[in-house]
């Protein structure tokens, strides 16, 4: 047995698109622990609901992720629509269900992209963010903006999807499901691929369970956790709707669980354009949240589930608003697969659980 | 065999068009709803301040004495929240995105007067 040493991981490392630091317990090749430490990119913005009133908090709300950044917007409206009792119309349900999954699907193919860079796997990434820079693009026209798009307001959506760009949404996510099959094929069958996932960073159902994990990572333990089963805002006009779940709870599990993700929002969208009503997509709202009143709300984000809490003082500025979200969930879970891992395998742990940290620090 | 599942793709590659473009000598077409920057059509504008209120940056500044209506670039997030609730419908979205400054001044417009219709007896 070699004597333990300490190896900082982050908060810059080529393998991390955000700050997190580790401080890696190694005794010879081996992880004996991990302690994280987050903190570097903390903006406060929680604090920010006490001089932005209700409407004007929902650009800093997504402003929390710049990849779940619809998914906050829409949790945040919808909260303070249950705050306020408001009733928004069930075009503008469909419409956010639609930008939602397009974000689901953006952000799990730039996942995709950054693993296969991680395991050095270059073309498969090009491809990866080849399809995203298509999903982006849907979104450009869509809502005029490629990360950040203001299109959520309390009371329903700001724009519109006529039915020419409807057809082009279509003719579009066709095209991405085709090449896309090709690179679930690699991320799925493909040898390197699997000799640096298969077995790697195992993780029990019981353990998720315990931990409390959610999103992708709990599901890929068997985990059966998606908040999109409670049919919350749009979600409840789905057909059948099942969590893409698989049972072997290592890296591999959670690289599938995202790919057939991906295919499951492609179907989700093709519904919701085909079963899309005619109608307003606002209503207007007035006054304030009464004093006192409370209010939660559970989004499934694309890291998993993302709960908001909000209570109002009879101001338009509100008492308090909290989120919790996927990643400040997982990162217990994370510490207990690393604790016995491989050091070369550290970083393609930490890529699948896919740790958001603006969203945890806010 | 497990490897080259990516083959077929990358060599179907070599035969289409390229997905990149030669920028900046190729730049796409802005697509008609694109958020570039706020215009304001001093022409119609009554510096009501409605804009002003609503911005959730504080970017934009009226001073109704001086019959001035500024904006700062570099604060405005282009959330479109004075474009919706501008109740002359002077200010719009323009979908090309603002020009590089080489100062971090706000654009400053001077409002003309507008002579008053009057009330018909």
């Amino acid at each position: 047995m070699g004597k333990a040493t300490v190896i900082p991981f982050g908060p810059q490392h080529p393998v991390l698109p955000e700050p997190l630091h580790l401080d890696l317990v190694v005794e010879d090749e081996k992880v004996i622990e991990a302690i994280p430490q987050i903190g570097f990119v903390h903006r406060g913005l929680e604090k920010l609901v006490e001089t932005r009133d209700y409407n004007q908090f929902i650009y800093v709300a997504e402003r929390i992720c710049g990849i779940c950044a619809f998914g906050h917007s829409m949790g945040y409206a919808e909260t303070v629509e249950r705050l306020m009792g408001v009733e928004i119309p069930t075009r503008a349900e469909y419409l956010r269900v639609i930008w939602h999954e397009l974000s689901r699907i953006h952000s799990h193919i730039l996942w995709m992209g950054l693993a296969a860079d991680a395991f050095g796997f270059e073309s498969l990434f090009m491809h990866c963010w080849r399809l995203r820079e298509r999903v982006l693009d849907i979104f450009e026209k869509t809502t005029g903006g490629r990360v950040i798009f203001s299109v959520v307001k309390v009371g329903g959506v700001v724009r519109d999807i006529d039915k020419l760009q409807f057809n082009e949404i279509k003719r579009v996510l066709e095209g991405i499901k085709h090449d896309y099959n090709q690179l679930c094929k690699a991320f799925l069958k493909d040898t390197s691929v699997k000799n640096r996932t298969v077995g790697v960073g195992y993780i029990s159902h019981e353990d998720a369970l315990d931990l409390s994990m959610v999103g992708p990572f709990a599901r890929a333990s068997s985990v059966n956790n998606d908040s999109r089963c409670l049919g919350n805002g749009g979600y409840k006009f789905l057909s059948d709707f099942q969590p893409i779940m698989d049972g072997q709870g290592d890296c591999y599990a959670r690289v599938k669980v995202r790919a057939l993700e991906v295919l499951q929002s492609i179907d989700i969208i093709e519904e919701m354009i085909a079963k899309i009503p005619e109608g307003d997509i606002a209503v207007p709202v007035k006054g304030s949240p009464a004093d006192g009143a409370e209010s939660s709300n559970v989004v499934e984000q694309p890291r998993g589930e993302c709960y908001y809490y909000a209570r109002g003082n009879g101001s338009k500025y509100l008492e308090r608003m909290r989120m919790r979200t996927p990643t400040s969930q997982n990162l217990g879970g994370m510490t207990k697969v690393l604790a016995g891992c491989d050091l070369a395998d550290v970083n393609m742990i930490v890529l699948t659980i896919d740790p958001c940290i603006s969203c945890t620090e806010r | 065999m497990g490897s080259f599942k990516l083959g077929a793709m990358t060599l179907g590659g070599l035969f289409k068009k390229p997905e990149t473009i030669q920028y900046p000598a190729q730049t796409k077409p802005m697509p008609a709803g694109l958020k570039g920057h706020v215009v304001n059509d001093v022409e119609t504008c009554i510096l009501c301040s409605i804009c002003a209120k609503r911005c959730p940056t504080s970017a934009i500044e009226v001073d109704k004495k001086g019959r001035t209506w500024a904006i700062n670039r570099f604060r405005c997030v282009q959330c479109g929240s004075c474009v919706r609730e501008c109740p002359k419908q002077c200010l719009t979205m323009d979908p090309h995105y603002a020009s590089p400054a080489t100062q971090m001044e706000p654009s400053v417009f001077d409002v003309p007067e507008h002579e008053k219709v009057q009330a018909e007896v």
